[in-house]
């Protein structure tokens, strides 16, 4: 999988939960950074053939990389900061509005 | 190719009119080269809706509406065919089309469609009905609709996926696809026709100018006129979310994966794509009445992309009387109209005729009546 380029352990900032598991992540990483250095390979089902996805662009336009974050839906790993205790889970599908969903 | 072979029909535009016109003169067996110009063009039919919208069009223009609804009702038998031949799912359905009304005026608008309709023996039934008619369809609309308008007859389709069918379909069957091909120049030379392109020239029995925008200036130079402009169309795509709405709305529609379109704006702004906050504001505070919860929906992206408008809207469709064997083709909406093109207007290009149902279409109803 990925491995940090410079490839010693500069220590973390603190830790977010994927699915419940630990994922230790240093200052400076995206969310999507965290989850691919920690082994995570995919990280939601596409909502057309449900195929597992991960990451990819990592700049915001592929939009591969969306993941359920403390509760929100669809939100794009790759642009969003780490912070300790963010509870991440994966994508299943496509968002599931709160209202008017049928 | 040797530039010495001669075509059956050489098809001046890659975009939804050549393109369905190539595939389906090639179906019938014609010989048939298909010249595009490259990513700088003007092209509707990467930037457009995917809507086959029937009520409403061609109220108070009989002979348009005839030829939009038999286009209308080919599209399932053209749908088929392509995806049967091509493999590509082209994400057609046909939910059923929903006008939402925000207004008395807004239903009234709707009954007179219907009723002028009705009068001209459109083949379409449209049923104009209250909020409670609508909810009962979809029950996440908002507290401002008061009703709407349905028929069964529109219908949506993926306008990449389509595009791309057409032209593989067209390839597989030994038709050619040239793209960053674009005609320069256009001349009748010994009975047949020959196209300057910076990929080397063409030359074919038979023309059909279908250059969306670009031809303006190229259909002079057969004698043909096709006074086409530019509209802008903008449009506003959210994220994917749970299909909530089931049929196709004419300002706002949900994409067999789940996004949402938002649109589109009608503008005069002469051959700008731009995109403006005001004019996706506005489209989305409508998409907004409709659907309270696209409120809080994630937008990806939006566009602006270039309607090809001819004076009154309508097609033309028609063969030069200067250079017989040249013909023009252009709409507003390529589209609605794509099964058409595809199944009646190829077949008849490569027999060298034009279809009776498209005779009304032809550039002289502009000319000013000089008495
Ligand atoms: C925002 C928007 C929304 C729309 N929504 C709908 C809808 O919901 N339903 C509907 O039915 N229609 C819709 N339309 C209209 C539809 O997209 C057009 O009617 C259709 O694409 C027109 O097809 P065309 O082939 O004439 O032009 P285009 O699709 O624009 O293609 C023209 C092609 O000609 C090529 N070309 C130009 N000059 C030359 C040259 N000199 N030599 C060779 N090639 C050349 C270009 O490369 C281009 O590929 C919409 C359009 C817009 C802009
Ligand atoms: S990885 Fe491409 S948008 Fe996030």
């Amino acid at each position: 999988m990925f491995r940090r380029i410079d490839g010693g352990d500069n220590g973390t900032a603190g830790a977010l939960s994927f699915d419940g598991q630990a994922i230790p992540f240093r200052a400076g990483d995206t969310v999507a950074a965290a989850l691919l250095a920690a082994g995570v390979a995919d990280v939601r089902d596409n909502p057309v053939d449900g195929s597992r996805r991960a990451p990819y662009c990592m700049m915001g336009v592929c939009f591969e990389c969306l993941v359920e974050i403390d509760g929100r839906q669809n939100q794009q790993a790759c642009l969003v900061a780490a912070k300790p205790g963010m509870r991440i889970r994966r994508q299943a599908g496509a968002r599931l509005l709160p209202e008017g969903a049928l | 190719m040797p530039p010495t072979s001669t075509h059956d029909l050489i098809v001046v535009g890659g975009g939804l009119i050549g393109s369905a016109i190539a595939w389906g003169a090639s179906r019938a067996g014609a010989d048939v080269i298909l010249l595009d110009e490259g990513d700088v063009a003007f092209r509707a039919a990467r930037g457009n809706f995917g809507l086959i919208w029937l009520q409403g069009k061609g109220v108070g223009k009989p002979p348009y509406m005839r030829w939009s609804l038999q286009a209308g009702h080919l599209w399932r038998e053209f749908a088929t065919l392509l995806v049967e031949e091509t493999g590509i799912d082209i994400g057609w359905s046909q939910p059923g089309g929903l006008q939402f009304c925000f207004s008395e005026a807004d239903i009234e608008k709707c009954r007179r469609i219907e009723a002028e309709t009705r009068t001209d023996g459109g083949d379409i039934a449209i049923t104009v009905m209250d909020r409670a008619g609508v909810e009962a369809l979809v029950p996440a609309i908002g507290p401002e609709v008061i009703g709407g308008a349905y028929s069964t007859l529109d219908s949506h389709v993926s306008p990449l996926y389509l595009l791309r069918a057409l032209q593989q379909g067209l390839q597989a069957r030994g038709g050619h696809y040239w793209s960053a091909a674009p005609a320069t120049a256009v001349r009748r030379d010994q009975g047949a026709f020959a196209v300057e392109t910076p990929r080397g020239r063409v030359a074919g029995k038979r023309i059909v100018i279908a250059a969306g925008l670009g031809a303006a200036k190229l259909a002079p130079e057969v004698g043909l006129a096709m006074p086409v402009r530019p509209e802008r169309g903008q449009i506003v795509v959210t994220e994917r979310v749970k299909p909530f709405f089931p049929y196709v709305g004419s300002g706002v529609r949900q994409t067999v994966e789940g996004s949402f379109l938002i649109g589109s704006s009608h503008e005069e702004a002469g051959f700008s794509e731009a995109t403006d906050v005001s004019t996706g504001a506005a489209l989305c505070a409508s998409a907004i009445r409709a659907f309270p919860q696209l409120a809080e929906v994630g937008v990806v992206r939006s566009w602006g992309s270039l309607r090809v408008m001819t004076p009154d809207g309508m097609p033309i469709y028609e063969e030069s009387e200067r250079c017989p064997g040249a013909y023009s083709a252009t709409c507003h909406s390529g589209v609605t109209l794509c099964s058409a093109h595809a199944l009646i207007l190829g077949p008849a290009l490569a027999a060298g005729t034009l279809p009776e149902a498209v005779s009304y279409f032809r550039s002289d109803r502009f000319d000013v009546q000089a008495h």
